[in-house]
């Protein structure tokens, strides 16, 4: 090996050398996997007969997750010998298409925008999905959920993790001590919030900011609203460019989003006037739920693990969250997001990766490590470990669910994460509803 | 915590082998160029000898010898220039005629994109105010502050203090910046020097970097706070430069410290101050970190760097982000224009 | 200016009787120029130093209150930097992403200095036809962003050059460490223009007679080049060196597409920006990843800081 390794090195100082004829040879696998035949590895059977082979995978998981992710496959590592490399990267939009356009393209890709996914597959950079990992994914998951990954009727890949979005997160002990009843309806919402502003607390805390991707948490408060006021089929025009962005329907839904994220009786409690919401972190937005100085902040299920240390994130607890109520309350339409898992090589082992990634095997491994929500049928709640995440299991496992993808993940990315987000940074920051929406109308071609 | 020094002596050695190459490279060339003149030297007296024996007249080489140094000593630049930018710079160039997947050609479209979009326009004007302000102002304060602090006794401290800013990343730096002006409700403590001191001065804390257009010079405050480091020590160099004579002949004519300034110092560092004002332009042309960090060109911050990468990478609008980069190029013309001019002059002087 | 300099506040009579009033000026004028230095040094010093002193604040410390309430109510903790340098996991450790930045950035600054010393001394001293042209053609390249050149050269990385279906050059097929050699080849080609540019300003004030002189001895430009262009011009290379060595150290873009995110090939910046971002505002952890990061280069400037003023100042002898 310290041979072939020096002779590499001598080529690569030879093309340093302008003599530029590198040959190189990959560093292989020499290990054997010593679990397998073992008892615990008889699931992972079909997936066997790749042993010594690598596939890499990129995401925009990072950290803590990171190690997560690698702790849920390393038993499937272990028993099929294959080796998974993943590389998260906070820039994973912006580098995933460098590496792709530049021939660097990893194997795997965990892409949490359907718009994304689309742009790739109709490049012919994505490979479609085998028939197991179709059969696998079509076994485990809604319909619903298989669309957004399905390009012109061929199927790329199947779902992986999974959030709720239509959470507004408060307090049950602040709610018990003055009396609050967590609210059954949008009308009940908006008394509930008039009851806590008279009380002398502002009742809504916000936050858009989120480096380059400062907006979005407006964005799903709009797509929230559109599938409250308009109902779902307008939602699916409106994300495919059905209707036109600046439709009365739209400016009615932004409208209502105003009513509180525009109202200075309502927010930004803990951090100043309705224009902080542009410069607050989403991730310390919900933080003055804390500390008494704000009651209700609508965000996401993963907002879960945004809490200060020490907080604890139970119905009973400090914090939870409580479903985002409709208009009216027969119908229960929810937004969320997810990420999927797509391919840009179709060799055996990845496809094996691919396969083994849509299981009920795989969901619960990485369900029971923690924080971790999924689509998946198989997924058995019993292995989700905290509150939240079992209460969005359940809501998105029940058949009577309505559920939406995040719209801004879902129109062309120069609306979706361009024009959009900043469209809503510029409405927080004063620009009113007409102009916002003709302007993000203007940019959609 | 244990450290596995074992694991990183690969890298170690990949090290080795790179520093191999940079002497193999740079001592080969040089080996090759000391032996490529003995040969022709060789080869003109065979030459030499072959015309007296046959009375021919000895042709001209000289030219072309010098020729093939050039060619040597150049190829090494050239090569990886035109690997790593001149391609480069002729695809975006042929991209931006191109529409957004790069598969068919649509004339200027992207070009008239970028005039029509207001945000686009508004984009355009920015980068104009950042690269006429931020050279002058930054070379203007290094210059300053150099013949402040020139031949002070603290001058080497004060120097690396303005220097600083110069070793932080521009990422690093919109981050210290992002501290300077952070906004707290007014019932709640500051956590931003600025608003710190409006409200200790008894006004109502802002949020900076919300108001158009304050937030863009608040931006380019943080550039100039990079780039007058550099500035500083090249000027301070230049004129630590001027030779003492010209100064003491001065000096003995009665000249004011104001008068020195123009006459005698300004001139003379003129070569120096045109390095740093073409230097940071440039520099600045190419702002990106800073505006992506600071406000990610919301709030009608937007330069054209930003908007390019926004453009090319995460919206994959190949053409309009190519189209954004080939304006670029255009607004470097004028620094080329005075560059030719300034080479022109010196040829003939 | 050959005379001492008037020392601030010495008191000393001024020997000669004719300018007494113009020496009080002059000294007023030094005070003043001293006092308006020191207070400007601070004002650009006060940004790092909030930073710095917020790298020993405790989180919720720095996200309530301004860095200086430090001095009113002293909360002192080495915890940021504890996080920032000892937390492992399986994104490795820093010591691992500092060897690595080295590994990047050492050949980075070597080559391209070799090679722009190179070039600009044959633009400016050696006679062929077009040189003033590739010169100005050098300087343009400058501007061209390195964001539009990272897909090309990327694809010349993986996939080797091939004109009309003939493979001309091969791929590299580089894995883990080798992978630097990418980063070496990116940087050095970005850097090429500035340094070329810079060099050239030096290089062609050089005096001429000199070059004649050597011309006239019979010695060849590779000679002239080694034994009389070089040593002049060290203090330059030391400077564009620094200016390398700043820009490469702090890279992130580069290494991302070039090296990847591990921890086999990765730098420090990417590690920094890695720990700062996953959970979001983390200032605690910028802060002191802040300074871990720029401990590095401010090292390496006030070593060659000297070489630095040298270096700049004997290109503008000439002026």
């Amino acid at each position: 090996m310290a041979f072939a390794r020096s002779r590499q090195a001598l080529a690569i100082a030879g093309v340093l050398g302008l003599a530029l004829g590198a040959t190189a040879c990959g560093t292989g696998n020499d290990k054997k996997s010593d679990k397998a035949g073992s008892a615990e590895c008889a699931a992972y059977e079909k997936y066997s007969g790749h042993d010594g082979k690598k596939v890499t995978i990129y995401s925009s998981i990072r950290d803590v997750e990171d190690e997560r992710l690698k702790q849920s496959w390393k038993e499937f590592e272990d028993c099929t010998g294959i080796k998974i490399d993943h590389e998260g990267s906070g820039e994973f939009e912006a580098q995933l298409p460098v590496r792709v356009d530049g021939g660097n393209a990893p194997d795997l890709a965990f892409i949490p925008q359907p718009g994304l996914l689309k742009r790739f597959a109709d490049a012919g950079k994505l490979k479609p999905a085998s028939a197991d990992t179709k059969a696998m994914a079509e076994a485990n998951y809604s319909p619903d959920w298989l669309k957004y990954s399905t390009v012109d009727g061929k199927f790329y890949g199947a779902p992986l993790g999974s959030n709720v979005k239509s959470f507004v997160w408060y307090s049950p002990k602040m709610f018990q001590e003055k009396g609050w009843q967590v609210p059954q309806t949008w009308d009940d919402l908006i008394k509930l919030s008039d009851q806590i502003a008279a009380s002398g607390t502002k009742p809504w805390c916000a936050g858009i900011e989120s480096g380059d991707a400062t907006g979005w948490p407006a964005t799903d408060w709009l797509e929230d609203l559109m599938l409250r006021t308009a109902g779902p089929e307008v939602y699916d025009q409106w994300t495919t460019h059905g209707i036109p962005f600046n439709d009365p329907k739209v400016a009615e839904a932004l409208d209502k989003v105003g009513t509180i994220l525009k109202n200075e009786k309502y927010v930004n409690g803990g951090f100043g006037g309705v224009k902080s919401i542009a410069t607050t972190s989403f991730q310390e937005a919900g933080t003055p739920i804390t500390s008494g100085k704000c009651a209700l902040h609508r965000q996401a299920s993963f907002y879960a693990n945004q809490w200060p240390e020490g907080t604890k994130v139970a119905e009973d607890g400090d914090v939870f969250a409580f479903y985002f109520p409709g208009i009216d309350p027969a119908q229960k339409p929810v937004l969320g997001g997810g990420e999927f898992v797509t391919a840009f090589a179709d060799r055996p082992e990845v496809q094996a990766v691919q396969t083994y990634l849509a299981s009920g095997e795989y969901a619960n491994s990485r369900a029971k490590i923690g924080d971790w929500v999924s689509a998946n049928k198989k997924l058995d709640i019993n292995n989700v470990p905290n509150p939240v995440d079992k209460l969005s299991v359940g809501i998105l496992q029940d058949p009577k669910t309505v559920f939406r993808f995040d719209g801004s993940d879902l129109m062309p990315a120069a609306v979706g994460t361009g024009t959009f987000w900043k469209g809503m940074v510029a409405w927080i920051n004063g620009k009113d509803t007409k102009t916002v929406l003709n302007d993000i109308e203007g940019s959609w071609k | 915590m244990e450290f596995d020094f074992a694991a990183e002596q690969p890298k170690f050695l990949m090290l080795m082998y790179g520093l191999i190459a940079f002497v193999a490279v740079v001592g080969g060339l040089l080996l090759l160029l000391d032996v490529v003149p003995t040969w022709f030297a060789r080869r003109r007296e065979a030459q030499l000898v072959a015309a007296s024996a046959s009375g021919a007249p000895v042709p001209r080489r000289r030219k072309q010898r010098e020729g093939v140094f050039a060619f040597f000593f150049l190829l090494p630049t050239l090569l990886l220039l035109t690997i790593g930018l001149v391609v480069p710079a002729i695809r975006t160039t042929l991209l931006s005629f191109m529409d957004a997947r790069s598969t068919n050609w649509v004339g200027l479209d992207n070009y008239g994109w970028m005039f029509a979009e207001d945000s686009i326009f508004r984009v355009l004007i920015n980068t104009l105010i950042w690269v006429l302000l931020v050279p002058l102002v930054a070379s203007g304060f290094g210059l300053i502050y150099a013949v402040l602090v020139d031949r002070a006794r603290f001058e080497s401290v004060a120097k690396s203090l303005i220097f600083l800013p110069m070793a932080i990343s521009f990422v690093g730096a919109a981050i210290i910046w992002k501290f300077v002006y952070a906004y707290r409700g007014d019932e709640q403590d500051q956590i931003g020097l600025l608003n710190q001191i409006v409200v200790s001065l008894g006004g109502e804390p802002k949020q900076w970097l919300l108001e158009s257009p304050l937030n863009t010079f608040l931006l380019i405050v943080i550039m100039v706070w990079i780039q007058a480091g550099f500035a500083m020590v090249v000027l301070s160099a230049a004129i630590k430069a001027i030779p003492a004579d010209i100064i003491e002949a001065a000096r003995l004519d009665g000249t004011t410290p104001w008068q020195m300034f123009w006459r005698i110092t300004m001139p003379s560092i003129r070569p120096a101050l045109i390095v740093v004002v073409v230097t940071i332009s440039i520099a600045t042309l190419k702002v990106f970190d800073i505006v992506r960090t600071a406000t990610n060109g919301n709030y009608d911050t937007n330069v054209i760097a930003t908007e390019m990468y926004n453009q090319a990478f995460r919206y994959g609008e190949n053409g309009q982000g190519s189209a954004l980069a080939v304006f670029l190029f255009v607004l470097v013309l004028p620094l080329v224009i005075y560059q030719i001019r300034n080479l022109r002059k010196q040829r003939e002087g | 200016m050959t005379t001492a300099t008037p020392t601030v506040g010495a008191g000393v009579q001024p020997p000669a009787p004719l300018t007494r009033a113009a020496r009080v000026r002059k000294r007023l004028n030094s005070r003043t120029a001293t006092v308006v230095s020191i207070v400007l040094a601070l004002l650009w010093t006060v940004p790092t130093f909030g930073l710095f002193v917020s790298s020993f604040r405790p989180e919720d410390q720095i996200k309530t209150t301004g860095w200086w309430t430090f001095f009113s109510d002293p909360q002192f903790t080495l915890k940021n930097y504890q996080d920032v340098l000892f937390s492992s996991g399986s994104s490795g450790q820093l010591a691992s992403y500092f060897i690595n930045s080295l590994a990047i950035t050492i050949p980075s600054v070597l080559f391209p200095i070799a090679f722009a010393s190179l070039a600009a001394y044959a633009l400016a001293w050696i006679n062929f036809r077009g040189r003033d042209w590739l010169y100005i053609g050098i300087f343009a390249l400058q501007i061209v962003p390195l964001q539009m050149a990272l897909v090309p050269l990327l694809r010349f990385f993986s996939t080797g050059v091939s004109v009309g279906g003939i493979q001309l050059l091969p791929a590299w097929d580089l894995v883990d460490e080798q992978k630097f050699a990418q980063v070496w080849f990116a940087h050095t080609c970005f850097a090429l223009p500035f340094a070329v540019y810079l060099l050239h300003n030096f290089i062609s004030q050089l005096p001429g007679d000199l070059m004649e002189a050597a011309r006239v001895d019979g010695a060849t430009h590779p000679k002239i080049f080694r034994t009389i262009v070089l040593p002049l011009i060290t203090p330059a290379l030391a400077a564009i060196g620094i200016f390398q060595f700043l820009w490469v150290w702090n890279d992130l873009l580069v290494a991302l597409i070039f090296a990847g995110g591990g921890d086999e090939t990765a730098p420090l910046t990417v590690r920094l920006a890695e720990l700062a971002g996953t959970r979001g505002n983390e200032w605690q952890r910028l802060t002191a990843g802040a300074f871990v990061s720029i401990v590095v280069p401010l090292i390496v400037f006030l070593s060659l800081q000297r070489y630095f003023v040298r270096g700049l100042l004997a290109g503008s002898v000439k002026g």
